[in-house]
């Protein structure tokens, strides 16, 4: 909805001018490119997940089967988390471009504070697993289940601290409209986390 | 990293005034210097960066050259018992694992770096300070790599570290660990830098280089980092995945807990093979440079050299199995991957024809660059089409593990990748350093190379159809193995005689040109790209003017037109043509200190995860420490930037257009006046550009 602001946003025709062969900036390109690969490294760690999921031959039975230990609503809430964390990136996007600097400040402090939320229920849900017997060690479900999904919380951690930068920049009067693209660009990378999410979301624990 | 970097605008336009004062962090007042050694630390400069990647690479290649000869005296005879089977295993692997990833790989990023900035007529590349950081963890990885050989022994499961073969339980050693770690930092210098030239190409040509007009080396350099960006990242997965196991217990290639022995072969093979055209595809872009300018004729079918390089880009994802032939996948996948993988000989077969093409009925002048072009297209060549032959299947099934495959890939990779680039540093080298290398003394080193090189890999191919299996230490006396290692082995010393001349070459003629210069001028070859249209050596501002583009080997056709009755005539002189390159008050990005502090860091927490994790801790917190002084420096010093502000703001009085007219008059008027030339053709174009976006 807010892109929708962007759109029409009067700074839309400056922006489109970089001086750039392509007319986009060096900037942005390069975070696309980014992304691409990024890509390829998540679609190498899902494979992997989905290659070994079910072939844990070691530790206790009943923690072989991903089913048993996942708590579906639990991550659901998470996840819905993390989804309206995206919602409140695009609204700070479409504040500063509009030259609201307090409401981007306002709206890049809730995405932070969304996604630290999330965080904190990737460790709850961790330690819970752990409690049950499932460590990093114990079978081959463990070993993938955590490194794919903790390669993706390493991803949103770093976007936090990405978000509190910006916010602290923002805060020091250094994140005016006139860097409406750094706030722009960095919401590319959170939304591709975000998507990313979803992927492994589905594929994780609903998938059977 | 790169949203806090500023826009570059097209020219970057660059200080040369007042230097720097910001204190980021307030730790480092901003380096200013640029001249002694440590402006090298602190320089972004994409040619100073390019030359200490060649230079590294050199010397990596001495390491790996010394590790080749180890591998040779022990083979020379049977049964020798010179190193133990463990010591040749960490021989073989260290060598691999050096001339590829260390050697050639970057020797590709020098080319690029070099060049690929001036063919596109650009100022610099688009993020100066990532390319530094580039370089330097490239660098501080690849000796982090080797100082595994002082910290319990280098890696020894092999090049491509099959696991579970180099678990803890096979390699107990740290030597895997530092492949692992060492690999995933030269992993990310390469991805960086991957994202930044990709960037660069498509956003920092000058006005009127479409992407059709680039030169081979160009687009050939950017398949490759296309091909960098997206297999560096499933590799990057595999080495963290065999840390995790190593390191942490995980059990990822753990048979016993269910794991399948065929992930890891998947993963380094999904990158192994794009690693292959990596390592060529730069080569094939010097070839195609070198071979149009000696034959006097543009290159033939260029659109079907950029198409057959893109092809080589999109197919080489479609070929990883067939490294995998004797691991038991199945016969559909077996098929299937034995098709591609014939199917990809067929641009590179175009590539091979249209050198030929462009050789046929040229004006070949035959000096040492042209001879190690015409090496590469020739060796190549006998290695693609022992390369077909492992796509057959069953052929390929009693080939595997044998010395063929040790034949065919060091024809495509010494014979192919190699030999161009000797080529190139002897075709570039006055461009560069501002004297030639000497050409009689190229022409012996040629000669050795060829000689010593078919000596050392051509009997391989005997061997390894004798039945003769890679990677083992030593072979029994009556196998019929002894002639042929015998010859191989003086072949390889005839290598290393060869790049000792190489070596001595390079100090002789600089020495010669100190006591007596001969100046190589902005063009010696009669060349045809941008980058001969400056000074040589390239001055720091590489242009004075960017220039306006409106032909493929521009720079040719201002120097070339056709006379009345048709014929080419040369109209303009080179000297003519080219810039002068002693513009004054460009404005350059600024030296930063960052990059090599944030390099530093990697190898730290390489070295922590294996010994101690406070190291790790110290490392991390320098890469952070590090990245937060890089995001706060701006990446242009605004202090520097103001008294000679954008060029077209001023002096551009609607000037002639004769830039953008190749066969305009005569362009006897000094550098001033083309400066106003070309502002008016960059003026220009960036109005067309506001005409289209407002259509």
């Amino acid at each position: 909805m807010t892109d929708v602001a962007v759109e029409t946003s009067p700074t839309l025709e400056a922006e489109e001018h970089h001086g750039t062969s392509t007319g986009i900036s060096n900037e942005k390109l390069a975070m696309w490119v980014f992304l691409g690969s990024d890509c390829l490294l998540f679609g190498a760690l899902i494979s992997t997940y989905l290659l070994v999921r079910h072939r844990s031959e070691s530790g206790p039975e009943a923690l072989r089967d991903p089913s048993h230990v996942f708590d579906i609503p639990f991550t659901s809430v998470s996840s819905f988390v993390l989804l309206m964390s995206s919602l409140t990136m695009a609204l700070a996007v479409g504040a500063i471009h509009r030259g609201d600097v307090r409401r981007c400040q306002a709206f890049l402090a809730t995405t932070a504070l969304l996604g630290a939320t999330f965080i904190g229920g990737q460790v709850y849900e961790f330690t819970a697993f752990y409690n049950e017997g499932l460590g990093f060690t114990t079978n081959l479900f463990g070993s993938a289940f955590y490194t794919l999904t903790g390669f993706h919380g390493v991803h949103v951690s770093v976007g936090i601290m990405f978000l509190m930068s910006l916010v602290v920049m923002s805060l020091k009067g250094n994140l005016g409209p006139d860097k409406a693209e750094t706030v722009e660009i960095f919401g590319l990378y959170w939304h591709f986390v975000d998507i990313v999410w979803i992927l492994i979301f589905t594929i994780v624990y609903l998938i059977p | 990293m790169a949203i806090v970097e500023r826009p570059a605008t097209p020219a970057l336009q660059l200080p040369a005034g007042p230097q720097a004062t910001a204190r980021p962090l307030g730790a480092f007042t901003r380096p200013s210097s640029t001249v002694g050694w440590k402006s090298w630390l602190t320089s972004v400069d994409h040619k100073r960066i390019g030359i200490m990647y060649g230079a590294s690479a050199l010397l990596f290649f001495i390491l790996g050259g010394v590790e080749a000869l180890m591998i040779r005296v022990q083979l020379t005879a049977p049964d020798s018992k010179l190193y133990s089977a463990d010591l040749y295993n960490q021989i073989f692997t260290m060598h691999g694992v050096t001339m590829i990833f260390l050697v050639v790989m970057p020797m590709g990023a020098a080319f690029m770096n070099y060049l690929m900035p001036l063919q596109i007529g650009a100022r610099d590349v688009a993020f100066p300070r990532l390319n530094a950081f580039s370089f330097w963890t490239f660098l501080f990885g690849g000796l982090f790599l080797n100082t595994s050989w002082f910290l319990g022994g280098g890696a020894d499961g092999g090049w491509f570290a099959y696991a579970p073969n180099t678990s803890v339980t096979f390699s107990p050693s740290h030597g895997m660990d530092f492949y692992a770690l060492g690999l995933q930092i030269t992993g990310i210098a390469s991805l960086v830098g991957a994202v930044n030239l990709i960037v660069t190409v498509l956003n920092m040509r000058a006005p009127g280089m479409t992407l059709m007009k680039m030169p081979v080396f160009t687009w050939m350099s950017f398949v490759t980092q296309l091909l960098l960006v997206f297999a560096l990242p499933v590799i990057s997965v595999a080495l963290v995945l065999l840390t995790l196991d190593r390191t942490f217990d995980a059990n990822f290639f753990n048979v016993e807990a269910g794991a399948d022995p065929l992930l890891w072969e998947h993963l380094f093979w999904i990158f192994g093979h794009p690693e292959v055209y990596i390592l060529i595809l730069p080569a094939f872009g010097v070839v195609s440079e070198i071979i149009p300018v000696f034959s006097r004729k543009p290159i033939f079918g260029y659109p079907f050299m950029v198409f057959s390089g893109i092809a080589i880009g999109f197919m080489g994802w479609g070929v990883w199995a067939h490294h995998m032939f004797a691991s038991g996948m199945g016969p559909i996948s077996v098929a299937a991957f034995s098709m591609s993988t014939m199917f990809i000989a067929v641009p590179t077969g175009v590539k091979i024809l249209n050198w030929l093409a462009t050789m046929w009925g040229g004006r070949i002048k035959f000096t040492t660059p042209m001879l190690f072009a015409i090496g590469l297209v020739t060796m190549f060549t006998i290695g693609g089409l022992s390369g077909v032959t492992h796509a057959v299947a069953p052929a390929d099934t009693q080939q595997t593990d044998t010395y063929y495959i040790v034949a065919h890939f060091h024809y495509v990779i010494f014979g192919g990748a190699l030999f161009a680039f000797l080529g190139g540093f002897y075709f570039w080298w006055p461009k560069v350093f501002g004297y030639f290398l000497n050409d009689k003394v190229g022409k012996w080193q040629f000669w050795l190379t060829l000689i010593g090189f078919n000596m050392t890999f051509g009997p391989m191919h005997i061997l390894g159809l004798q039945g003769m299996p890679r990677r083992q230490h030593s072979y029994k006396a009556d196998y019929g193995f002894e002639l042929w290692n015998y010859v191989a082995t003086v072949g390889a010393f005839i290598i290393a005689l060869s790049m000792l001349v190489f070596g001595w070459n390079i100090l002789q003629s600089w020495r010669s040109h100190k006591a007596n210069p001969v100046e190589p001028g902005p063009d010696p070859w009669d060349a045809r790209s941008l980058e001969w249209m400056t000074a040589s050596p390239v001055p720091t501002h590489n242009f004075d003017t960017v220039p306006t583009v409106s032909h493929l080997d521009e720079f040719w056709h201002r120097k070339y037109a056709e006379d009345e009755t048709g014929r080419v005539v040369r109209v303009k002189s080179s000297e003519e043509v080219a810039q002068k390159g002693d513009a004054k008050n460009v404005h350059l990005p600024s030296p930063s200190y960052w990059p090599i502090v944030l390099a530093a860091g990697l190898p730290l927490i390489g070295y922590g995860l294996m010994f101690h994790l406070g190291f790790a801790a110290l490392g991390a917190a320098v890469v952070l420490l590090a990245a937060y002084g890089w995001g706060l420096e701006p990446a242009d010093d605004p202090e520097a930037a103001h008294g000679h502000g954008h060029d077209d703001d001023d002096n551009h009085n609607g000037r002639d257009e004769s830039d953008d007219d190749v066969s305009a008059s005569a362009e006897e008027d000094p550098v001033g006046s083309r400066v106003g030339t070309a502002e008016a053709g960059e003026a220009s174009a960036s109005a067309k550009d506001e005409g289209k976006s407002n259509d």
